[in-house]
């Protein structure tokens, strides 16, 4: 077994940081664990913190030990640091100090840079946890309510994740960092969480799979581009990370996978040819497809918020420290240094929308958003499959990548989803055409209503194709009576 | 590899339920995972079926395996939109017992009796063929201790192996291959030995990286008055604690215990057949104690003196398993065998057989399945129920399971 897999599990802190090794350490984060869990019991899920979850945890940081499933109660979940396993003689892949070997503690010229990243990063793991609190007394089955937990729980172990690096690399200034992660809250107005879509509410299951497909994805991006980070132990964090991540996606996929199904199999069944007439689908029950490509139009618009300024120096010099590579850096092909290479941008000049030639170095966040949107629309293509199977011709859409910006080139632009610039009043008069209006809002809330009954399912949204774990379709994946 | 039409197993994604995460393609440790812009794939020809990308696939497309004639090139998997169907002969349902061709063969033989096993509808998801001959794991004998008194005839030892920091999860029911070091007299490396798991899925103790197994010494006399010893058995009595020892496995993915804790269990074993059940009695006692499933347990031996757990099944309260240990040779008595006992049991068999939940577990020596049959059909038709019809629902629900040497 290489050294650093094994994962110590005897302590209140399972890892495989050698934390028995490290005083300093162990007692820095001894110390941080009372508030975390306070955090957790205050802002974590609302109810259910005394039922049982089955739920995975890893006990390994091999494949082979990655993920061990049994009924846990989610306070007692074992948060632990887990770094996937450490290449040996591994070098800094990009940037001027391309081809030296990465750094095993934070280079000083960098150390501020870094932490920033860090603190960011770990801003959202919590914050999401936050977002979706209240989601457990809707759930439409108890399949989604454990896996909306199993979010909530790695989210959380994601911001350990992110908490080891601060205490571990970052000396007093880590140390307040990591306090301040647990003081600042989703939405609130005096103290509210550093990036804007992580203070937008999360007000139904709907709004839920949508957040864990578009925004989860841009935290696997960012995980993939910090991966590559010439900071090992970043890199090693994120590595691990990322495996838990794909769960993240898979809750999202499926669950709008899961109601369009529905929506298909119950518009087929009543007879209704135009997907359209969301009059009549409503009726049934179900969540007309218009409303779910609302939906995408404004969780994709935020998300797309998340990756900052398409002209950014931040980006050009956490690129050129080798701090945060590209997406899957290590498969492209280029120079890795990028000093001389161009990176086509859109722009907004005299309100028209244009691709223009930038250095590639200041169009890395533009080049990260380009790969997240190819990544979203290879989901949307199979969700579209669900549609066509069902013999429908109507087909959910990405919206123009300037459509209802607040960041960036396209800042209040007015734009459709088309990407056709429209005037204000234009705007105003499509607006809830394309984003979610209050009609959509009560209805989708009226169908909130918990089924907890085992082996059942809301009736706007299909059973899943395989059960957790290979469980069988009653599986009791939430214990609700004891 | 297709020689001669015979079906090979193909290691496939599902295409329907895969959300291309690339995790399963950054975990192959042999690449043999790739896309396209539609699909992620297998090559039949690099996959080793280590199944180190079956655990951290978030969905479970990862998890399937058809029974080919020839294998589907990486080309043709790109163009899918959902698996093919399988072939007749893969029974639908049917899980992979191992994918390795000693250990398959070794189970086959084992479950010969049953009919086509299924695992109970509640079983966790096991994991098999973590480690091959190839790359075997190494286990560390951490406890050798006989459960058999030290004046019995027949000598069982119960055997601890510590993992250290390899992962090996097993669950219930599962079995392990040890590989006896040296080769036989031909030179060849000498067979692989299957042994069922006696220990709960989290360790001999909670919360450990270790199992237990149950190993009878093989010292029987032959006609010429020589005594032929088993060569692994007899090793791994032998062995001493700090032993290493080479652990293939873990196998079996049908004689499972159901996880539903409303299921009742009956168990029927001699001997080392006890491992599996004292593996299900634990977990059950640890995991859910105050169960509305039953645990019954029918257990022969000759005397108590050479029935292993003796002594510590005196201290299992029959709350969590009711026991009925039978014995064949005790002075002064007439002879009862496992049969014996349950045909005087028969009103809570009969009631047992009756109810939906119950799951049937068979394990010994192959001489005990005879007489075990011809009292169930007993016990069944007073309950006017038909045995041979009964025991085919049960099979095909997963709720019987017969594994006998």
């Amino acid at each position: 077994m290489p050294d650093g897999m094994m994962v110590d599990y005897d302590g209140l802190i399972p890892n495989n940081v050698g934390l028995n090794q490290d005083a300093r350490l162990r007692k820095a984060l001894e110390t941080w664990h009372p508030g975390y869990i306070d955090w957790w019991k205050q802002m974590g899920p609302e109810g259910f913190q005394e039922n049982l979850v089955y739920l995975r945890t890893a006990v390994g940081v091999d494949p082979k030990g990655w993920a061990k499933f049994d009924y846990v109660r989610m306070p007692e979940y074992k948060w632990g640091i887990l770094l996937a396993p450490a290449v040996e003689d591994r070098r800094i892949g990009f940037g001027a100090q391309k081809g030296e070997p990465a750094w095993q503690d934070v280079p000083g010229e960098y150390r501020a840079m870094l932490r920033r990243i860090i603190v960011i990063q770990g801003d959202t793991e919590p914050a999401s946890v936050e977002q979706q609190r209240h989601l457990g007394a809707t759930a439409p089955s108890l399949y989604d309510m454990r896996n909306l937990f199993q979010v909530n729980v790695e989210e959380g172990r994601h911001l350990w994740a992110m908490v080891y690096l601060l205490q571990k690399y970052f000396g007093r200034d880590g140390r307040e960092e990591a306090e301040d992660l647990l003081r600042r809250r989703s939405g609130s107005q005096d103290s509210p969480r550093m990036l804007g879509a992580f203070n937008e509410a999360t007000p139904d299951w709907l709004s839920f799979y949508m957040f864990t497909f578009f925004t989860d994805r841009d935290g696997k991006m960012q995980l993939e581009a910090l991966a590559q980070s010439g900071f090992d132990p970043l890199s090693r964090t994120c590595r691990f990370m990322l495996t838990e991540e794909a769960h993240h996606m898979f809750v999202g996929e499926t669950g709008v996978a899961r109601i369009i199904e529905r929506t298909c199999q119950a518009m087929r069944a009543a007879g209704i040819e135009d997907p359209g007439d969301s009059e009549r689908v409503r009726a049934l029950g179900v969540i007309d497809l218009p409303a779910v490509q609302r939906k995408m139009n404004l969780h994709f618009s935020l998300t797309l918020d998340l990756f900052g300024a398409e002209i950014s120096t931040n980006a050009a010099n956490l690129f050129n420290a080798g701090l945060k590579g590209r997406y899957r850096e290590d498969k492209l092909t280029d120079d890795h240094v990028l000093r001389d290479a161009t990176y086509p941008v859109l722009r907004c000049i005299d309100g028209a929308i244009v691709s223009e030639a930038a250095p590639a170095l200041s169009a890395l966040n533009m080049r990260l958003r380009d790969d997240y949107v190819a990544d979203c629309q290879g989901g949307v293509g199979r969700w579209n499959k669900i549609i066509e199977k069902a013999g429908y011709d109507f087909r959910l859409t990405l919206p123009h990548v300037a459509f209802n910006r607040h960041i960036g080139e396209f800042t209040a632009l007015p734009v459709d989803t088309e990407g056709r610039v429209l005037d204000a009043a234009n705007w105003a008069a499509r607006r809830d055409a394309m984003l979610p209006n209050a009609d959509d809002a009560a209805y989708v809330a009226s169908l909130m209503r918990p089924v907890s009954a085992r082996g059942a399912y809301a009736n706007w949204i299909a059973p899943p194709k395989v059960g957790i774990d290979n469980k069988p379709g009653d599986f009791e994946y939430v214990r609700i009576e004891e | 590899m297709a020689e001669g039409g015979a079906a090979v197993k193909q290691h496939l994604i599902d295409p329907e339920i895969c959300i291309r995460c690339n995790t399963c393609e950054a975990t192959c440790p042999v690449g043999a995972i790739t896309h396209d812009e539609a699909n992620y794939v297998v090559d039949p020809g690099t996959c080793k079926f280590c199944m180190d990308c079956v655990a951290p696939c978030p969905t479970g497309a990862i998890d399937h395996w058809l029974l080919v004639r020839a294998p589907f090139p990486v080309d043709a998997q790109f163009t899918w939109s959902e698996l093919p169907a399988p072939a007749a002969e893969s029974e639908d349902g049917a899980r992979a017992d191992a994918l390795d061709e000693e250990a398959a063969a070794l189970i086959a033989e084992a479950h010969a009796r049953g009919g086509h096993a299924r695992a109970p509808r509640s079983a966790s998801q096991p994991r098999i063929n973590l480690f091959t001959r190839d790359a075997p794991a190494i286990a560390t004998l951490t406890g050798n201790y006989r459960i058999t008194a030290r004046d019995a005839e027949s000598d069982v030892r119960h055997l601890i192996l510590d993992f250290g920091t390899t992962p090996f999860p097993v669950l219930e029911g599962q079995s392990i291959g040890l590989l006896p070091p040296g080769t036989d007299a031909a030179g060849r490396p000498h067979l692989m030995r299957l042994y069922s798991v006696a220990s709960a899925r989290d360790g001999e103790r909670p919360n450990t990286n270790n199992l237990a197994l149950t190993v009878k010494r093989v010292a029987e006399p032959r006609p010429d008055g020589s005594i032929f010893r088993g060569v692994a058995s007899n090793w791994l009595c032998d062995l001493e604690r700090g032993a290493e020892l080479r652990v293939v496995g873990p196998f079996g993915a049908t004689f499972l215990m159901p996880d539903d804790t409303d299921a009742d269990i009956l168990m029927i074993c001699t001997g080392t057949g006890s491992a599996p059940f004292r593996a299900f009695t634990e977990h059950r006692r640890r995991s859910a104690p105050h169960a509305k499933g039953r645990l019954h347990l029918f257990f022969g031996a000759r005397t108590p003196q050479e029935l292993p757990y003796f002594g510590p099944l005196q201290k299992v309260p029959r709350t969590i398993l009711e026991q009925e240990l039978v014995f064949s040779r005790l002075p002064g008595t007439p002879r009862e065998y496992v049969q014996d006992r349950m045909r005087a049991r028969a009103d809570v068999v009969g009631d047992l057989l009756g109810r939906p939940a119950t799951h049937l577990y068979v394990c010994g020596l192959r001489g005990l399945e005879a007489g075990v049959e011809s009292a169930l059909t007993d016990i069944a038709a007073a309950q006017a129920l038909d045995w041979p019809a009964l025991r085919e629902a049960m099979r095909t629900d997963g709720r019987l399971h017969i594994e006998t040497y």
